[in-house]
This record gives structure tokens, sequence and C-alpha cells, in this order.
């Protein structure tokens, strides 16, 4: 656990970039700092590791003081991401994932190995191991950064906006996999970005910092969407956040509907309306509206009308489930299980329904 | 080309001596110009203070400083160190810039990324900033060098050894084949030397020389 007490960055001209910091950071979650430039969340996350140094109040990690000790140990013990990487351009990808374990005074060969297991963990071939960083894309140095920081198997990760310098579709892969490595990894993750959208992805709490360095809400991502606590935070979080408040609630209590489907290569019922169009596993293919098609015989995939989104029971959110109702071209969502086959169909209705109940039993 | 085939033995013992007092300094003044370098590029104060020394000094001509030498060293006039001390304060006034600027375009990410991995701030000179500014010391090196080694040639007009006493021999005894030989040798020299420089640089900057990724797909 990571703990900021009044924690205070005041700069000699008077600046103050951090003001009276109260916060605590849980371990083995994914804190999200997140406010526009000028807020102090950069500084406030170098101060964990002591690149910038407290004015005031005291950082705690696991309960030690983090002013007690040397820097460059405290340091060795955390890892540390950031923008473009920060890899080092004479080193092979291999040398540079080495490099703490190194510092730590592991063997050439252990160290190397060790880099060679954590260049699959995230998802980097073994060819790139005696490649210079300038030979990968801004993702793969990522990826390379992200397996450096955690080279010596640090409790604590510190990212500095690590995935804001690549584009949108290599950014949201990385995410995902930041993800999925800290379901397996489970470490204590403190995370810096500007973008509101990336800080309700990732965290698990959220810090909104406003200008001059003062915290305005610290919160879950749900609460920060459907209860933001001053004009502040509720412009910061933008447009459409009561849609985007809907993927931090559960679906448990949607039930769902029954829904016609016809197998490919079957003859559809003849004026049945919309009908979902399913392959044998019963994995749903596209739509069918049998009121207009002038098919007659078997459902072929030309006759299909492409589905929309898909509502997966075991792990929507009603976000999820009203986008499915939203986006089918039949006005009824399509949800599925873990194989991907239909369990049912989802309405819109359904889901406004259920959020009703929802908000009524948060007021009481 | 007579006069060269006849005098073999000479000018090779001419060209040791040249090496003998041409290297010393390329060396000496590299390893004392990479600690000033470092030091100038702590802060500005020392930085203006380090560069303009070293430029002034660089101005002090050789023959003045070969004769300024012996009395502060306490050394004889045809001692050798003289040429040696004389030719490094030249190195190292070369090179002392070159290393700050070299240092310097070091990218501050790369340097603060290499901080919070842990390194000292000695650890992360030695492995990190340095070797990064190589190409940059290396080209600079390469002039400290040449410019040594023709240098050299100055310090026969008051007696010293090297290719440079060809000069002082082919001007008293009227051997025009000994200036143009002499010329070549001094030329071959500098070559030799900066081509072992670039040599030395290739091999300790291999990641200098990889294509970039730009347009590769993630």
């Amino acid at each position: 656990m990571i703990e900021f007490r009044g924690v205070t960055k005041r700069y000699p001209d008077g600046t103050v970039a951090v003001d009276e910091l109260d916060l605590e950071v849980e371990a083995g979650r994914i804190t999200v700092f997140v406010g526009p430039s000028g807020c102090g969340k950069t500084t406030s996350l170098r101060m964990i590791n002591r690149m910038i140094e407290p004015s005031g109040g005291t950082i705690l990690v696991d309960g030690k003081d983090i002013m007690a000790g040397d820097p460059a140990e405290l340091r060795r013990g955390i890892g540390y991401v950031i923008q473009q990487a920060g890899l080092f351009p004479h080193r092979t990808i291999l040398d540079n994932i080495a490099t703490v374990p190194l510092l730590l005074g592991w063997n050439k060969a252990d160290a190397r190995k060790r880099a060679a297991e954590l260049m699959e963990t995230v998802g980097l071939a073994p060819e790139m191991a005696k490649r210079y960083p300038t030979q990968l894309s801004g993702g793969q140095q990522q990826r390379v950064g992200v397996a450096r920081a955690l080279a010596a198997d640090p409790p604590i990760l510190l990212m500095d906006e690590p995935f804001s310098a690549v584009d949108p579709v290599v950014r949201e892969s990385l995410q995902e996999e930041l993800l999925r490595l800290q379901g397996e990894l489970g470490k204590t993750i403190v995370f810096v970005t500007h973008d509101i959208d990336e800080a309700v992805k990732l965290g698990d709490k959220v810090a909104v910092l406003r200008v001059g360095g003062k915290l305005a809400q610290f919160d879950d991502p749900g609460h920060l969407l459907a209860r933001p606590v001053d004009d502040f935070v509720d412009n910061f979080v933008g447009r459409d956040r009561g849609y985007r408040g809907l993927g931090f609630r559960s679906s448990a209590a949607l039930t769902l509907g029954e829904l016609p489907t016809v197998t490919l290569g079957e003859k559809p019922a003849r004026h049945a309306g919309w009908v979902l169009v399913v392959d044998a596993d019963g994995r749903p293919q596209g739509w069918l509206n049998t009121a207009e098609s002038a098919a007659d015989g078997p459902v072929g995939h030309e006759h299909l009308v492409p589905g929309g989104s898909l509502y997966d029971v075991g792990s929507g959110s009603l976000r999820s489930a009203l986008d499915a109702a939203l986006s089918s071209p039949s006005g009824v969502g399509v949800a599925v299980d873990e194989r991907g086959a239909v369990a049912g169909s989802v309405s819109a209705d359904d889901v406004l329904r259920v959020l009703d109940d929802a908000r009524r039993d948060d007021a009481a | 080309m007579t006069w060269v085939l006849g005098n073999l033995s000479l000018i090779g013992e001419l060209l040791l001596q040249h090496l003998y007092f041409a290297i010393p300094p390329i060396i000496i003044g590299l390893v004392l110009a990479i600690p000033l370098g470092w030091l100038a590029n702590r802060n500005t104060v020392l930085r203006s203070t380090l560069l303009n020394v070293s430029g002034l000094l660089y101005t002090v001509p050789s023959l003045a400083l070969f004769v300024l030498l012996p009395p502060l060293l306490g050394t004889g006039i045809l001692n050798p160190a003289n040429v040696i001390v004389a030719l490094t304060i030249y190195t190292v006034a070369l090179l002392v810039r070159t290393v700050a600027d070299g240092l310097d375009a070091v990218p501050s990410a790369v340097v603060n990324s290499a901080t919070a991995m842990g390194y000292t701030s000695l650890r992360r000179f030695i492995s990190v900033e340095l070797p990064m500014a190589v190409p940059v010391i290396l080209a600079g090196l390469r002039v400290a060098a040449v410019s040594a080694i023709s240098l050299v040639t100055v310090g026969a007009v008051i007696g010293f050894g090297g290719l440079g006493k060809m000069f002082t021999d082919a001007f008293q005894r009227d051997i025009p084949a000994e200036t143009i030989a002499g010329i070549v040798l001094v030329l071959l020299l500098a070559l030799a030397v900066d081509g072992l420089i670039v040599l030395i640089g290739r091999a300790l900057t291999p990641w200098t020389r990889v294509g970039s990724a730009v347009g590769r797909p993630a």
C-alpha cells in the first residue's frame, strides 16, 4: 500500500504543483491519477520513487517512509514505465529488459533468462531480443518498457502516461494487455493519464486532480461517472457519462427473453418478422427479416443483415446489454454465453428497468 | 623516392618517435576531458568557465607552449614530457566541449528512466550517458587526434624528434624530396589514426547503424 499524507510539492518560485494530498493507493489494484495539465498528477507519481522530492508531508510505502533509505535502492524496488518507453537506445531489447536485475547484482545469464521470459509475458517475439529499440514500432517499444519495469518483479509499478504516444488502435490493445497482465500479476499500479476514458477503463480507483494539485474526487470509476462531486469533475468526466456509467453497473439482475432463431441452411418460418440466424453451434451469424426477404428456400449467408454488438451474459455490464439492443437491426439485442452461443434476447426497456431498480437501491 | 629508399631506417625511427609524442596526449587528453566534460554539463557556470578556459588554452601558439612549459614543469628544454603535456592540453581543450555537447545530447527521457530504474548517478554516467555520447565524442576525438599528429611536427623546430625533423633537415640541407616525403608520411599517419578511431567507434556503437522501424506496423 502507498499512503500520501499531506503531501505538498512547492517549487522555489512559489508554484504549488501538489497541495496537501491525502490518498491511499490500495495494494494489488490499479489506481489512476487523472486531471488536466498542471494538476500535479505526474509530480504526485514521481514523488513515490523520489524522482521528485516532496517539500512537505510524508509518503509511506508499506508503512515505511520513502525518505528513510537510499533513493536508488528504493527505485530498484519500484517498476517505472514512461511515455515513449524511455528505452536505452544503445542496448538490445533483451539487455534493456535485464537492466534492473543487473543493477540488483544478478549475474548476466540469469538476468537475460529472466528478460527472455518477460518478452514472452508481454507478447514480444523472441527474435526481437537482439534488436535495438529504434528497430521496433511504438507499440512494441511500449511493451519492452512494461517488460523492463516488471523484470525484477517489483510489487509496485508506476506508469506515467505510458500509452499516450501510440495510435488509438495500438493504445487499446496495450490497455487490454495491461488488464490481462494485471489479472495474472496483481501489482500495485499507479497510472497517470490525462485521458478520462483510459482512467475509467483501467482504474480500480480513480483520483481526479484539479489544477494547483488539489484532489477533487477519489472514487471507483462507476461512482465517478454516476456521482461527480462538483462541476469541475462533472466537466472533466465529460459527455455521455450517464451512458458510460452503465459500463460499471452489473447486469446480473437482467432477465433474458426468448429469441427466434433459424440455423443456416434451414428454411425459416414465414412472416416471423426478424429472426436471428445461427450456425450449427448456435453462434449468431446475422439477422433475417422474413417479412422483406424474397428468399423462399434455405437461409444462406447472402440473405443476412449484419448484427450489432453482442452482450456477453457472463462478463457483461448494462452498457454492453444496452448497446447490443441499440445496435441490433431488429431492435432486439443478442445475449451470448461464454461459448459464444445465443443465450436469449435483451431489450433496451429491460436494461432501463434494471437500471431504475438499481438506482432506487442506491438511494435507499 | 631514392631519398626515401636510402633513408628507410631513419624514417622508421622518426615515425616511431612521432607516435611516441602524439599517441599519449590523445589518450590522456580523452581521459581527462571526460570528467571535465561531465562537470561542464552539470551546471551553466561551470560550463561557461570550463569552455572559456579551454578555448583560451587552444589559442596559445604551440611553439610558445613548448618553450613556456619547461620552467613551469621544472623539466629540461628537450624533455619529451614538454611535448606530451602541451599536446595533452590542446586535446583536452578540444575535447571538453565535445564531451559536454555529447552528454548534453543524451535525451532527458533516457536519463530520467535510467534514474528511475535505480541507477546511481556515477553508474548511470558510465553505463548510459557516456556510451550514448560516444558518437559525438569520437567525432571530436578524430579532429583532436589529427591535430595532435600535425602539431608534433612543430616540436622539431626546437629540436624534438618525430617526422617534423624531416622538414627542418630538408630545409637546412635543401632536400625537397625529404619535405614531400615528410608531408606524405604525416598525412598517412593522420589517416591511419583517424581510420583506427572510426573502427573503434563502429565496434562501440553497433546501435547507431541499425535501420529504424518508421512505418512498420505495431
